[in-house]
Formats: C-alpha cells, structure tokens, sequence
C-alpha cells in the first residue's frame, strides 16, 4: 500500500513517462526538444529556398513546390519553433519562479502539448500529397481567393490550424490559473520577474488572437466547400475582409512572438551586468502598452489595398507610437548594462545581439510605418529582411540566450562555454549575412515569394544563400552541446551565475521533480 | 532596373547614404550593387525618396547614438577590468526624458509623412485613364479614352528561365507587349483584378496597388522623361508570381499618338484574320506559339504539373469538341483555369484548340475554324 507522498512521488519510466506526463518539466523538456527538432523542419525548407534563389533560373524546385516551401516555413517556424520554444520557457520557469510545486493545471498541460505532434503530422503529410496538389502554397497568409484555387493541402493546413489554435489557448489559460493562483506569499504582481510578466501578457494576447484566426480560417473552409461567399465578390463578399480578419490576429501574433524574449533579455542582463533590472515599473508599463496598441494596427500590414486616406493615416500614426513602448525597453536595457560590472558568457552574448539586431528591425518596422515609403517597402524582400530581424536575430537569438541561461539550472551541469562561443559567433555571421543584404534586394526592387529573380539581383542573393547555409549548419553545435550537457559535464551550483537572483535560483541544479514543495516566503 | 541612372536627381540626403553605406562596406564599392530605391522619375516617386531617406538617416543617428552608449559600457564596464557594479535601479527623470523625446521624433515624421500620403491619393484632374487587370500571370491595359486594350506578358523564353540559353540583359524584366503612357500628363490609373489579388508595382514611379477582384482601387502618376521602367507584380497570386513583370513605355505626345493609330491598325487586321478559313498546319503552327501560355501549367508537352490536369490523352483534349471549347472559353470556377474567351481572340483559341487536339499524342484530327469558337462564345 503506497502512502500518500510515495503516490505523489510516483513517476513512469520510458517512453509512458512521456506520453502520460503531468510534470511542468517533462512538458517543457517536450516543448523545447519539440521545437528544436521543428527547427531542423523548417531550416531545411529555408534551404531548399535559399538554395533555389542562389543564382537566377530555376534550378531545384518548381514555382508550384517553392510556393509550398515558403508557405510550410512560415507556418513551421511560427506555430512550431517559436511559440512552443516559449511555452516550453513558460512551463519550466514559471513554477520554480513563482515559487509553485507545478504548473495550474498539470493534465491539461499534457494535453496543449500533446495536440502539436499531431497537428504537425497533419500539417507536414500534405508535402507527400504533390498528385493531389501538395502542400498549402499560398503564403502562410492565406489570403483569398488564391487559397480557395488551393488543392487539398489547404484543407490540411486549416486543420491544423485548428488543432495549433486550441493547443496555445489551452496552454495560455494554464499560464494565466499559474501565475494568478500559485505566486508564493509575498510575490504580488509588482515583484514578479518579468519574464513572468510578459508571458502573463502574451497569454492574453494568446486568448485574444488565436480565436480570430480560428475564425478566418474557417469562413475560409465553408468557402472552398459549403458555398458561402465570404471573400468572394462575385456573391457578395470582399476578399479584403479576409486580410482586416487575419491581421486582426497577425498583429497581436507579432507580440506574441516577442514579448516573451523581451522577457527572457529581462532576466539575462541583470545577471550578466550584476546589477538589478533598470526601470522595472516602467518595463511592465511598456509591455502592457505594447499588447494595448498590437491590437490596433493590423492594418499597417495592408497599406496598399486601397484604404481611405483616414485610415491609412489611423494606423500609420498607431504603428508610429509602439516605438515608444519599444524604446523604452531598449533604454532600459541599456541603464541596466551601464556601471555594472559586465561579464559576457554566452546567454549575455546572446542577450546583448538581441538587442542591437532586434533595434534594427525594430527601425526598420518603424520606416515600414510611414505609409507612402511603405508603398515601396510592401511585399518586398525589404519587408522579408525586417521580420527575420525581428523574428530571428529577435525571438530565436533570445530563444537562444535563455536556452544557454537556464541550461545549467535544468540539467544540473554546465554547458561547454568553448562551444557555445563557437555557435554564437558562427550563428551571428550567419544570420546577418543572410538577412541583411535583403533590406537591398527589397529596395532594389526584387519583390518576396518569387523563385526566381532578375540578373541585378544575383549577388546579394547569393551573399544570403552562403550566410544561410552557415547559419543553418551551425546550429548542429548547439544540438551537440545541449546532449553534452545533458549527459554530463561540470556540476552546476545552485545560483549558476554569480549575478543571478529569483525564486529559481534558490533551487538545486537539476531542482526537483516537485519544484516548491513548500511555498517559500518572499520579502 | 537602372537604365536611367545616370540621369536620376540626386539630393544631399541620397549623397550622404550613399556615403554612410560606402565607407561602411567597401566591399560594396567595388561591385555595381544598388543599395537604395531606384531613380525616381516621378513627383511622387521623388517625394517617398526624399521621405525615405529623412527616416532611413533618423533611425542611423539614433541607432549610432543609442549602441554607443552601449558600447561604451561594453568596453569600460567590465568586470574583467575591475569595475564595480552601480545599484541604481530607476530614475523617474530618465524615463520621462525617453518616452518624450522619441515621441516629439515621431511627430516631426509624421508630419511631412502625412503631406505626402495626401498628394499621392488625389486622382483627380487627370488627363487621361489606363486600367489595369491583374490576371493570373500577365496584365491586361485598357485605354478607354482610346478605346484600345491588350494583354502583357513576359517574353523571356522558357528556355533562358530552365537554364538552356543564355540569360538576356532584361531576364524575367521583359514583356510583349509594354504599356504605353505619354510623359508630362496625368495619368489615372485604375486597378482591378481578374482572378485572385495581384499588385502593380513599378518602383521609379512610386506606385505599388493591389489588383483585387471584384474591387477597384486608384492611383496616378506623371512621369517626367521618356524612358523604360520596369516592374513586377508584388503580390503572391499562385504558381508563376514571379513571371508576370511590367514595362512601361513612357514616350513624348506625339509618339504616343502615333502608337494609339498603330494599335488601332493591328486590331483590325487581326479582325479581317478572323473571317477566312485557315488550313490545318496554318492553324497548328499558330497553335504552338499560343500554347505557351497553357504550358505555364499544362507543361510544355501537355505532361501536367502538379495539380494542374495533364491534356495528353486528357477526357477534355480527346472528347467531344464541344466541352473542350466550353471549358476554354469560360474557365473552371474555384480553379487557376481562367475564361480564356476574354483574353484570347477567335483565331488564337482556334489555333490553340486545334494544337491541343492534334498534339502531345492526341489524335482527334478535329480542325477548329476561328468561326466555330465565335458560334460558341
């Protein structure tokens, strides 16, 4: 007869331990190893593209498969890389950072996670489909009509949409019962980190947005099937209205994306610049303005549709002011590194590119804003190169620095520094020799979603093609080094790093399985 | 792209990027790479330059002043170097000062950002009208005023694209027929689309807007030399997006003229074509060339690709004529298979049916007279 704490401790072995898991770090672990592999999924289809656009013709693929290759990207790195990487920060650190036992709600945990595989095998089995008509190959935006003219990829694709959308708002409900229900006694809402704070924003954005794409994706399905004629404007209809509803989602999505790294670079500086986090206060304010203002301007993604001249400028003028939000991050972050005492370990190297590649793109959003020089920048490979700035050297380099920050804590043994310098300086060279001469292709005139270019274009292609192929291969280090880390290697103490301070710190490196047994009291 | 570079006005802000961008990456020097937006030759084109270039040296100079506060605290404030951590957490001042001044930036932008985007939405007073209809993948340019309208689409052979000929000078840049505007008019132009959204874009005029079917969106410009300029559709609009480029032919008046007559001309003796009887290898010859726009799916043998039905041995290409016809001259709804009757005149579709029928292995040995595809319109 088991007593009640040897049930409690129970847990399954094997691939069941898996599978039937309620613990927040076997669901994170799940998370983050998920997006990992869906990293490789998604690179390899960015290099089948940068592979096709290394010199003008078509070599290697044919328009109708490049257009499912940069459809499947898209929706792969999105819904599969970035936001379970988040999920899968929020399900570790959440607990141990707020001074709880576990997650909420621990078997709806299992749940969220556990829809993914499947929605991705549904998502990714229609590239085997090519008689059939392949994959979804009209941009992850799926504007109509040209999704309606889709084959049965589509269909797929709306599917598991579906199944995506209900996985994040599962997993958001549980983050928001989490950080509202289980802080320790004496954490108000005014001390949480905050990586804590931004994940209980983008949680709500989560609610908010997910449900609007559900339902664009949906009026989408009845019009390829059931007759309706939403965004048809033969029967009535208006093919814009799909773009107003999905951007509609899009934008908060964008945050969605970033404010957990903005919260991840919250914790990271500090530490590394052994000196508390400037102008906390102010840095919740700017998150909570930042999620305020996603939500009106959806429309800066539509300028050249034909919008009234009112509109453009209401939404020109919107778009402008989430600079300032922005900014004031980027100061704080900045008054936090000055007169600390700076060291640079991976996760702050990680952390400080962050902030200098994400203010690019953060500069260029801004010049995107002005709508007449919008008319120039709109579909163009200027536009490509602004989102991988905010989206790769943004969300996956901070991805990255809280990788590499909280390894430690969570294997219990120090990652190889030698190696992660290695991938860190192999990865920045990469990514911005990808990604930067794009800004020229853009205002050169080459405009995105196209397999093949004119002659004056050959160059900086082909300068972002060997960037890409660098990028992506180096990441192989970094699987190297987190198995390495895992196996073995030099015993992490408790704190890890010498600047490091919270609840999670507090904790044996690994912690264990029940991460705060007893609430601890916060000051 | 950059045939009228040497002419283009270049302002001190263009000189001074230009300068900024060269001493930072020399390598860039050495080669022809563009860096910036092409030569306007425009009022408005000229306008977003000027504008782009205001926020593009803003951002720099932030950017510069911002990261050197960072760098600073890189180099000196190291551990390694002995320093020792401040505690300083806040500083109510500090936080008003840069949520203020940024937004005052924002103001000054907004400003001559809002002025610009008034001028660029005023359609009226124009001297004349094209319309524009995106298709699924060429332009079709209406002239009401002249009462003229054809089809663009690329010319640049299939073989240069595969990679069996060498690649021409204005590679994927080329069309069939260019749109044909005077200079120093204002010309109106209204965009509708034909089957899914495209956009026209045509970079040194300052005009990109999107082709929606079913709606119909303004612009206008008033170009200012004689010249070429080049564009391309910047809208995904399915398999061959990338292949369905623009040029514009901008001409003094009188050239203009001379072209409205020369169309003029063209069309009716297209039109005299259409009434004799044509003989089987004069129709299969003209059915080759026009088949190239139906192997852009159909595959250049007929074979299929992808999605798109095979017509080799095909139920369309060997069953009964009528269905054949049907299906060309009005589409299939929810498809890429477009009405070909209104884009194509009665010999073209003739020709092409004709071709389909006796080619590829299919050997029906129907000929199909430009008066039958008439009587079934």
């Amino acid at each position: 007869m088991a007593t009640a704490t040897a049930h409690h401790d129970a847990h399954p072995t094997g691939i069941t331990r898996w599978l039937f898991t309620t613990n927040h770090k076997d669901i994170g672990t799940l998370y983050l190893v998920f997006s990992l592999f869906m990293f490789f999924v998604g690179g390899t289809m960015a290099l089948i593209i940068r592979a096709e656009l290394f010199e003008p013709g078509l070599q290697i693929t044919n328009p109708h498969f490049y257009n499912q290759m940069l459809t499947l990207h898209a929706l792969v790195m999105i819904f599969g890389v970035i936001m379970p990487a988040f999920v899968g920060f929020a399900n570790w650190q959440l607990p141990m950072m707020l001074g709880a036992p576990d997650m909420a709600l621990p078997r709806m945990n299992n749940w969220s996670f556990w829809i993914l595989p499947f929605a991705f095998t549904l998502l990714l089995s229609t590239v085997f489909m090519q008689d059939q008509g392949g994959g979804p190959a009209g941009g992850w935006t799926m504007y109509p009509p040209l999704a309606i003219q889709g084959g049965i990829g589509t269909d797929f694709t709306i599917l598991s949409i579906h199944m995506m959308g209900i996985s994040s708002v599962l997993g958001a409900i549980n983050v928001i019962a989490t950080i509202l229900n289980m802080r320790a006694p004496g954490m108000t809402l005014m001390k949480m980190p905050l990586f804590v704070w931004t994940w209980l924003i983008t949680a709500f954005l989560l609610i908010g947005a997910m449900p609007v794409l559900a339902g664009a994706v949906t009026m989408l399905l009845t019009d390829r099937h059931f007759g309706t004629h939403f965004f048809d404007a033969a029967g009535g209809g208006d093919p814009v209205l799909f773009q107003h509803v999905f951007w509609f989602f899009g934008h908060p999505e964008v945050y969605i994306l970033i404010l957990p790294a903005f919260g991840i670079i919250s914790q990271v500086i500090p530490t590394f610049s052994r000196k508390p986090l400037f102008g906390y206060n102010s840095m919740v304010y700017a998150t909570a303005s930042i999620a305020f203002l996603s939500h009106v301007v959806w429309a800066h993604h539509m300028f050249t549709v034909g919008m009234p001249v009112a509109g453009e400028l209401f939404f020109m003028y919107a778009t402008m002011l989430i600079a300032v939000p922005t900014g004031v991050k980027i100061f704080n972050w900045i008054a936090t590194m000055w007169r600390g005492a700076l060291t640079f370990e991976t996760p702050m190297l990680f952390a400080i590119a962050f902030v200098i590649l994400f203010t690019i793109g953060g500069l260029s959003g801004l010049m995107l804003a002005i709508v007449p020089a919008d008319f120039q920048y709109q579909d163009t490979y200027f536009v490509v190169a602004h989102f991988h700035y905010v989206l790769v050297t943004g969300a996956i380099v901070a991805i990255f620095a809280g990788a590499y920050f909280w390894l430690p804590k969570w294997t219990g043994h120090m990652y190889n520094e030698r190696l992660g310098k290695w991938h860190f300086w192999l990865t920045m060279i990469g990514m911005n020799l990808t990604f930067f001469p794009m800004h020229f292709l853009g205002l050169a005139g080459m405009q995105r979603r196209v397999p093949d270019y004119a002659l004056q274009f050959t160059d900086f292609n082909q300068w972002a093609s060997v960037g890409a192929f660098i990028f992506g291969f180096s990441q192989l280090l970094f699987v190297i080094l987190v198995i390495q880390a895992v196996r073995g290697g030099k015993r992490a103490t408790a704190q890890v790093w010498e600047g490091a301070e919270g609840l999670e710190w507090t904790l044996s490196s690994p912690p264990p399985y029940h991460s705060f047994a007893t609430p601890p009291v916060v000051k | 792209m950059c045939v009228v570079r040497s002419q283009s006005r270049r302002g001190v802000l263009s000189r001074l990027i230009s300068g900024i961008t060269l001493a930072a990456v020399p390598v860039l020097a050495a080669a022809d790479y563009q860096l910036n937006l092409p030569p306007p030759v425009s009022y408005i084109a000229r306008r977003i330059l000027d504008l782009h270039n205001l926020i593009f040296i803003i951002c720099v100079v932030i950017f510069v002043i911002v990261f050197g506060f960072m760098f600073y605290a890189m180099v000196v404030h190291r551990k390694s170097r002995g320093h020792k951590p401040a505690t300083f957490h806040d500083n109510m001042t500090f936080e008003v000062v840069w949520t203020v001044i940024p937004f005052l930036i924002l103001v000054g932008m907004a400003i001559p950002s809002t002025a610009t985007l008034i001028e660029m939405t005023d359609v009226s007073k124009a001297d004349m009208t094209v319309k524009i209809t995106g298709y699924q993948w060429k332009w079709k340019y209406d002239y009401p005023d002249q009462d003229l309208s054809f089809f663009s689409s690329l010319s640049t052979p299939r073989d240069q694209i595969e990679g069996k000929a060498q690649k021409g000078e204005y590679y994927l840049h080329e069309v069939d027929n260019p749109v044909v505007l005077p200079v120093g008019k204002k010309v109106r132009f209204l965009m509708t689309g034909n089957d899914v959204i495209h956009s026209w874009w045509v970079p040194q005029l300052g005009i990109k807007t999107d082709a929606i079917p079913g709606f119909i969106n303004e612009t206008w410009t008033n170009i200012d030399q004689p010249g070429v300029y080049r564009g391309v559709c910047a809208e995904l609009c399915g398999k061959d997006h990338g292949f369905m480029p623009i040029v514009v032919n901008a001409v003094s008046q009188e050239e203009f003229d001379k072209w409205v007559v020369a169309q003029k001309q063209k069309a009716s003796s297209d039109a005299a074509s259409a009434g004799k009887t044509w003989t089987r290898d004069e129709l299969m010859a003209k059915g080759k060339q026009v088949f190239q726009t139906c192997a852009a799916c159909h595959g250049p043998n007929g074979e299929g690709i992808g999605p798109f039905p095979k017509l080799a041995g095909s139920k369309i290409a060997t069953g009964p004529l009528k269905d054949h016809l049907n299906i060309v001259l009005h589409g299939k709804p929810g498809t890429a298979m477009q009405a070909f009757g209104t884009q194509m005149n009665d010999v073209d579709l003739a020709a092409v049916i004709t071709y389909e029928r006796n080619s590829f292995g299919n050997k029906t040995g129907d000929v199909v007279q430009p008066a039958q595809v008439k009587a079934a319109r």
